[in-house]
């Protein structure tokens, strides 16, 4: 087991009260898995991968959990043993391409600094740039650019030469894709699999259901700060058990099919004061009074590796 | 990108001009709206001949009609000649009076400039580093204070407690009497350093220290809250958690942090210094400082039309130049800054 993330919360204490970003999130990763979080936004996907990081912006703070990575709970580590670990085995691309890198500095310089801080000299740091750029099919002339002389593409894949410098255990994937067009899309996910290739671990976020299901070997998916479905991607498309599963796959628009796409009724809701029992009963077909939304269902294994929280997984079957 | 900068730098120059006209056309008027003239002043309300207050205003060259009264010194003014006085002391170039003052208000300035930018950014850093606690709303506590302190009260206080009842510092002038110092630029802490005159240079800084720091505190609340704003806005950005999850050092990435935010406070400090010039004719007042302001306002009660024109115009002119600097840095600064 790479990374074991166990009931892990992570609240964001605003001014108007307490948002519960992310509660009692537990799950694992293996060496050489890509597994995907998928949920609307504000589900908590991108929160629990910032807290793996322990970069958690500002008001939000961790809670509760571990986030045990090769048998060592980061989240226990000194500053220095995290930060040697960070951009080193760990390595992180953000969703907008546009702000991830400082506008201030040529991305060279941004590129180098990763080797260098974490104790490359200089001159290999700047030979070794060279070929990461080759490797994400950018000319090495691109060292030269400040970020806003390049294409949202391009930032990506500068961000994504920088992920790839060591070689990390894992690689966590923001929605790295979603400000992009499809094309470039595409080819930024291929770069994403070849480090897959090479044993790297994938905590991949997005919204779209349909791009988890290409390349990942597992989805998760997060609803209000829960995490209520997990398991391999066969598991998950062919055989969803929770009802909120059941309707992401159903919102997505098959160009064969004739008639409307069926969206989800209702909102998200309010973090600061989620629902009671199961945070997903008040847009449920299948709610229960009396027990879904007094009773929170347990996260369990339903069969080998697959888990869910539902008081009714799979109910819609009778 | 080279070409494109000397020429933006050399239109932005050019532009000073029409800035000087307007402000030159704006003082000749309004001083001349103003009751009184500098005859007037001078002979107050003794009883003389009409011939003789006819053979001063002559003198004064304030019998020509206004149109040609203001070519003439405009024209004066575009071959680098400020006038002459036209009150007590009558007829010593103005030129003068601004060569031996300037240097005064520019010291007092680059202090107070020194002292606000420095403490605006400790008080914004913390401020941002630490929001929502109670050193963010101290610090916002500090800012609203400070800018609304009224410089001459706040002079006086400091004169008050520093200077009269701890007796630390004095409170008036740029040395202490007794004390020589050998002039070459005017800036009487660069002088001594030049000349090794360590007497006059203790004693200089001494005397700088209550002005520029009243002048410094009141206009460091501006920065504070910039700094302050920008800095909790650049560090919510995304770049700065990808600088953490690279392994960057915290250190190095505040510092980053804090060059994204320095880019507008580079913008204020250029129309800063417009108030600065402004704040300076204030303190000097209150702490006697021999400088532009005292300058002006003895100029003022004399009306003395072409002191006030001379000083007003090499103000704006130092102005532009500062604030074509400021430019300049910014597009040093910001490689996005295009032209």
């Amino acid at each position: 087991m790479l990374l074991e993330v166990k009931n892990l919360s992570i609240y964001y204490y605003t001014l108007t009260g307490v948002v519960k970003g992310a509660e009692g999130v537990s799950f694992s990763i293996d060496r050489g898995e890509w597994v995907t979080f998928v949920g609307e936004s504000g589900s908590g996907k991108s929160t629990v991968a910032h807290a793996i990081m322990n970069i958690v912006p500002s008001p939000g703070r961790i809670v509760s959990g571990e986030v045990v990575f090769q048998d060592r709970d980061l989240l226990k580590l000194s500053k220095e043993e995290l930060r040697e670990i960070r951009g080193k085995e760990i390595s992180m691309i953000f969703q907008d391409p546009m702000t991830s890198l400082d506008p201030l500095r040529k991305v060279g310089d941004q590129v180098i600094e990763v080797m260098t801080v974490h104790g490359i000299p200089e001159e290999e740091a700047r030979e070794r740039a060279k070929e990461l750029l080759e490797k994400v099919n950018l000319p090495p002339d691109r060292l030269d650019y400040y970020p806003h002389q390049l294409s949202g593409g391009q930032r990506q894949r500068i961000s994504i030469a920088m992920a790839m410098a060591f070689n990390p255990k894992l690689l966590i994937a923001d929605e790295p894709t979603t400000a992009l067009d499809v094309i470039v899309q595409d080819s930024i996910m291929d770069l994403i699999e070849a480090l897959k290739a090479e044993g790297t671990s994938i905590y991949f976020v997005t919204h779209d259901i349909s791009l988890a299901a290409e390349r990942s070997d597992k989805i998760a998916v997060m609803y209000a700060g829960k995490l209520v479905e997990f398991g391999t991607v066969e598991q998950i498309l062919e055989n969803p058990l929770h009802p909120y599963t059941k309707a992401l796959i159903e919102a997505v628009p098959d160009l064969w099919k004739e008639g409307k796409v069926r969206a989800i009724p209702g909102y998200p809701p309010d973090l600061r004061n989620p629902p009671s029992g199961c945070r997903f009963h008040p847009r449920c077909p299948l709610a229960k009074a009396g027990l879904c939304d007094a009773e929170e269902p347990e996260f369990e294994e339903v069969e080998k590796g697959h888990y869910v929280a539902c008081h009714f997984p799979g109910g819609w079957r009778g | 990108m080279a070409r494109g900068l000397g020429q933006y730098i050399l239109i932005r120059a050019l532009m000073i001009i029409p800035t000087i006209l307007i402000l030159y056309t704006l003082v000749f008027f309004f001083l001349r709206i103003l009751p009184g003239n500098p005859v007037m002043a001078v002979v107050g309300t003794k009883n003389i001949p009409p011939e003789q207050l006819e053979h001063l205003m002559e003198m004064a060259g304030l019998n020509k009609p206004l149109y040609v009264q203001y070519f003439d010194y405009l024209k004066g003014i575009l071959h680098g000649d400020f006038g002459v006085t036209l009150a007590f002391p009558m007829g010593k170039p103005v030129w003068d009076y601004i060569s031996q003052r300037f240097p005064a208000t520019l010291e007092l300035a680059i202090w107070a400039f020194t002292v606000s930018v420095l403490l605006g950014l400790i008080t914004g850093v913390l401020g941002a580093t630490k929001k929502g606690t109670k050193v963010d709303t101290s610090m916002r506590l500090y800012s609203i204070i400070a800018y609304t302190l009224f410089i001459p009260w706040f002079g006086m206080m400091l004169q008050y407690v520093f200077g009269i009842h701890l007796h630390w510092l004095p409170t008036s002038g740029r040395l202490d009497p007794g004390v020589d110092l050998h002039t070459i630029t005017g800036l009487y802490v660069l002088d001594s350093i030049l000349t090794g005159n360590w007497e006059a240079l203790v004693s200089s800084i001494r005397h700088l220290i209550l002005p520029a720091l009243t002048l410094g505190i009141v206009l460091s609340g501006a920065y504070t809250r910039l700094v302050r704003n920008n800095m909790v806005d650049v560090l919510s950005q995304d770049f700065i958690r990808s600088y953490q999850a690279r392994g960057v050092p915290d250190r190095k990435v505040l510092w980053y942090a804090l060059k994204n935010a320095f880019i507008p406070v580079v913008t204020l400090m250029g129309l800063q210094f417009a108030i600065l010039l402004g704040g300076a004719v204030l303190t000097e007042t209150t702490f006697s400082w021999p400088g532009m302001g005292t300058f002006l306002v003895d100029r003022i009660d004399y009306r003395d039309y072409n002191a006030i024109q001379g000083a007003v115009i090499f103000f704006a002119f130092f102005v532009g130049v500062i604030s074509l600097i400021v430019d300049i840095v910014y597009a040093i600064l910001d490689p996005r800054v295009k032209y």
